[in-house]
């Protein structure tokens, strides 16, 4: 019999270790689409800056100063409707805002930067998408909340509202602050 | 209003699912017939009722309906028509909406393919696959509701995930659900036999045929996913153990031992409990995976939305299917391995070696995938368990197994009698060893490694071919050769042409990153590598810059390749469409990088990978077998033919 029940124990404990698994990733901020990188340290990376593919950005030469990291391209539709958000926001001069180019191709992503303007203090490009699969980017637009230590305090999923800055971003920078 | 239908028949799913988990448990337990026959019925009815919500969701996607949530976030009225069907199982909802719709057809074919069957089995096992489905239909109608509005509804849809806009997509995730969902009828006639308190050898049969086709399609099903990750992501590998590559993975390995076991339990009535315990646990891994993969637990570069409150939801579900399943198990198995003695060297011993061995691996890789929650439950910092501790210990596990394939054949059921197929296999031995030094010394850019798997590729080769010869020689004709011997041989012979292929592009394969001028050479592995330049060429839908590479080999021109990087017009985004020249001895790979200046200078990745289409084609042969071997006449003989001695 205690032979028999050896699987059912097993089983148990796997149960309990994936229970816990679930607790720690369902305590995080609730309000933003859950991320398994949310209170994580931001993938390591080096990318091009757009625009200057000599010059390479790391996660490295970011930290020191709270960031906003912005995921967009030329070819996404929905980056064009937030694009006055995210605008309005680096002009607050609230927080650093990043760019990151994701699956463009450098010519168009200048050619929109020039033509809707450029709010971003910095536009890394991702050219074939590999260095998001670290961060877990699904699509574009996507927006992550980096902090000083390199710790990426939230993402957002989908294009940015006045709203969204209202009940999730600013909270989450006061509690930078 | 169509969605709204979807959603109502997948609430009336969830009614009959009920019905089925209860009305032919209860009559089987009590004996009423009239309660029992309700099981066929009701089977149908779901299927029909879950192909209804189904279709409606496909309907959605092709009307371009974006003020339903999942349509708007999945699909674009620019989506080329194929895919905006396949775009349907592109995300969560949808998937488990397909998952679930393969289910209920698992079941409807298990009800029509099951008259041999007594009606208290039928019952009971429609019974167990019913609570099955009760589980997804009610995880889809409470957290995972692919109909919900959204409102008001947006003009434009967020698009297909790109990377999975591709042919492969089309079959890989329903090939997989295919297998995962095939273990559930494993599952629920070792369930039911549990219920019945009947372990014989006669649900073994009747169990079978299905456990060896759900095989099949997940071998088919883990292979093209391998083979689309490596010509379409272009990351110029096959196996990354991703977790959600080893979520299916665990299920096959387990799925392997329950072939073998199977084998036995129903030719010489051993290995019950094992049997039982298998088939739970096949299907409890495919669960687990669908777990892993959905709950957001662990994150991987295939992560598609996840979310905790799921995580949640189908934990609570493991623990009752799983825990329910194991806890039937240590009340009811049989009271003692009741089968017939055997000795140290019999048949027995050995497919007991190749449980051990496949269920040590699968426990393995899945302490591997866990290791990282575990490492934070118990604040062991973070830890990531990466390629090298599965390469590692997996070539340790499957060394074994592989040193061990020819002899399950050869020897006998029951009795002791190594010394005979020693001597049988003593040449081949002495062969696969002669292979390996020629490798060793003779293959071109060829290491230890080439050799080692030649050598455990030559041997399980020459072991497999030695048996077809032995029934060749000594069993009269006609006879010769079961649907299940072939089966086996040509599974055993996809084993050896898997581990050639594996070690041998593992070994010799070779990768270059250039920046290319137009005009220049570059010399790989024999490979003369022209790059002619790149131009914009203008395509059906999309501007690319299409390179030319022409590829020589002893100046004779053997390829002209055209990696190209594609701008779609619809949607936008930017598509790098690796060139590849593949044949059976080697691949050639190029893929287009970025531009580096305005002269015309590319930054390109080359690779030559020796012998790598053998990993798949290893791969469809082991599939075949499984398939083959449903075919075996015995499986169709009616119960009354009776339990063999």
């Amino acid at each position: 019999m205690i032979k028999r029940l050896l699987p059912l124990l097993a089983f148990a404990l796997l149960a309990v270790l994936l229970g816990l698994g679930v607790l720690r990733n369902s305590g995080k901020d609730t309000s933003a689409i859950p991320s398994p990188l949310v209170g994580k340290p931001a993938p390591a990376f080096s990318l091009p800056v757009l625009g200057e593919p000599g010059r390479l950005v790391s996660n490295e030469d970011l930290l020191g100063e709270p960031y906003l990291l912005n995921v967009w391209g030329s070819w996404c539709p929905a980056c064009r409707d937030e694009h006055p958000v995210i605008t309005e926001l680096a002009k607050s001069g609230r927080i650093k805002v990043v760019g990151y180019d994701y699956k463009d191709e450098p010519e168009d992503a200048q050619r929109w930067l020039q033509q809707f303007g450029n709010p971003y203090s910095l536009v890394i490009a991702d050219y074939d998408g590999r260095a998001a699969l670290d961060w877990g980017i699904y699509g574009a637009p996507e927006t992550f909340l980096v902090d000083a230590q390199g710790v990426i305090r939230w993402k957002f999923v989908g294009p940015i509202t006045p709203e969204v800055v209202q009940q999730q971003l600013l909270p989450a920078l006061e509690t930078l602050e | 209003m169509l969605p709204e239908l979807g959603l109502v028949s997948l609430a009336l799913a969830l009614m009959l699912a009920l019905a089925l988990s209860v009305l032919p448990l209860l009559g089987a337990q009590r004996n009423l017939g009239p309660w029992m026959a309700t099981a066929r019925p009701l089977s149908y009815a779901l299927l029909a009722v879950v192909s209804v919500s189904y279709a409606l969701l496909t309907w959605a996607f092709l009307q371009h309906d974006f003020s339903v949530a999942y349509v708007a976030q999945n699909s674009n009225s620019l989506l080329p028509r194929a895919y905006q069907v396949t775009a349907v199982w592109s995300a969560h909802e949808g998937s488990l909406l397909l998952w679930l719709w393969f289910l209920v057809l698992w079941t409807a074919l298990v009800a029509r393919f099951s008259k041999a069957l007594p009606m208290p089995v039928v019952a009971r096992v429609l019974a167990v696959m019913g609570m099955i489905a009760l589980g997804f239909l009610a995880f889809t109608l409470f957290t995972s509701n692919p109909f919900e509005r959204l409102l008001p509804a947006v003009s434009e849809g967020r698009d297909m995930n790109p990377l999975l806009q591709d042919p492969g997509m089309i079959f890989h995730p329903p090939l997989l659900y295919t297998g995962y969902v095939g273990f559930a009828v494993a599952f629920a006639f070792a369930v039911a036999a549990l219920i019945d308190g009947k372990v014989d050898a006669q649900w073994v049969r009747w169990s079978r045929p299905w456990t060896n086709v759900a095989w099949a399609f997940l071998t088919l099903g883990i292979a093209l996913g391998s083979f689309w990750a490596y010509y379409e992501l272009g990351w110029g590998g096959w196996w990354f153990w991703d977790p959600v590559e080893n979520a299916s993975f665990m299920p096959w390995l387990v799925g392997a031992a329950l072939l073998h076991s199977q084998a036995v339990t129903e030719k010489r009535g051993s290995f019950r409990g094992w049997t039982l315990l298998l088939a739970i646990a096949a299907f409890s891994l495919s669960l687990l995976g669908t777990f892993l993969v959905r709950s957001g637990v662990l994150t991987s570069v295939h992560a598609f939305a996840s979310d905790p409150e799921r995580g949640m939801f189908i934990l609570a579900f493991l623990v009752a299917v799983i825990g329910g399943s194991l806890l039937l198990y240590a009340l009811r198995a049989p009271k003692m391995e009741t089968g017939k003695p055997f000795a140290a060297a019999s048949r027995e011993t050995f497919l007991l070696a190749n449980n051990l061995l496949l269920t040590a691996a699968a426990a393995m890789i899945l302490l591997g995938t866990l290791y990282p929650l575990l490492a934070e439950a118990l604040d062991l910092g973070k830890i990531s368990v990466g390629p090298p501790y599965f390469g590692l210990l997996f070539i340790l596990l499957m060394a074994p197994l592989v040193a061990l394939v020819p002899f399950g054949p050869l020897t006998r059921w029951q009795r002791e009698d190594l010394s005979q197929p020693l001597r049988w296999l003593a040449p081949w031995a002495v062969l696969a060893g002669v292979v390996a030094v020629i490798t060793f010394f003779a293959w071109p850019h060829g290491t230890a490694k080439t050799a080692f798997g030649l050598l455990g590729a030559a041997w399980v080769a020459a072991g497999t071919a030695r048996f077809a010869w032995q029934r060749l020689k000594s069993t009269s004709q006609g006879q010769r050769f079961t649907a299940e011997m072939v089966g086996m041989l040509l599974a055993h012979a996809g084993i050896a042409v898997f581990v050639a292929g594996v070690f041998i592009t593992e070994s010799t394969s070779i990768e270059k990153d250039v920046a290319a001028k137009p005009g220049q050479h570059f010399e790989l592995r024999g490979h003369d590598f022209h790059f002619e330049g790149v131009e914009k060429r203008q395509g059906p839908n999309y501007l690319a810059d299409h390179g030319t590479v022409v590829v020589r080999r002893d100046g004779r021109e053997i390829a002209t390749l055209h990696p190209e990087k594609r701008a779609y017009a619809a949607g936008g985004q930017v598509m790098t469409e690796a060139a590849l020249d593949g044949g059976l001895t080697r691949d050639l790979y190029v893929a287009l990088g970025e531009p580096l200046d305005a002269n015309g200078t590319w930054a390109l990745r080359l690779y030559v990978k020796p012998w790598i289409r053998l990993i798949w084609l290893g791969s469809l042969l082991m599939a075949l077998g499984g398939f083959v071997v449903v075919f075996d006449r015995r499986f169709r003989r009616p119960v009354a033919a009776g339990v063999p001695a």
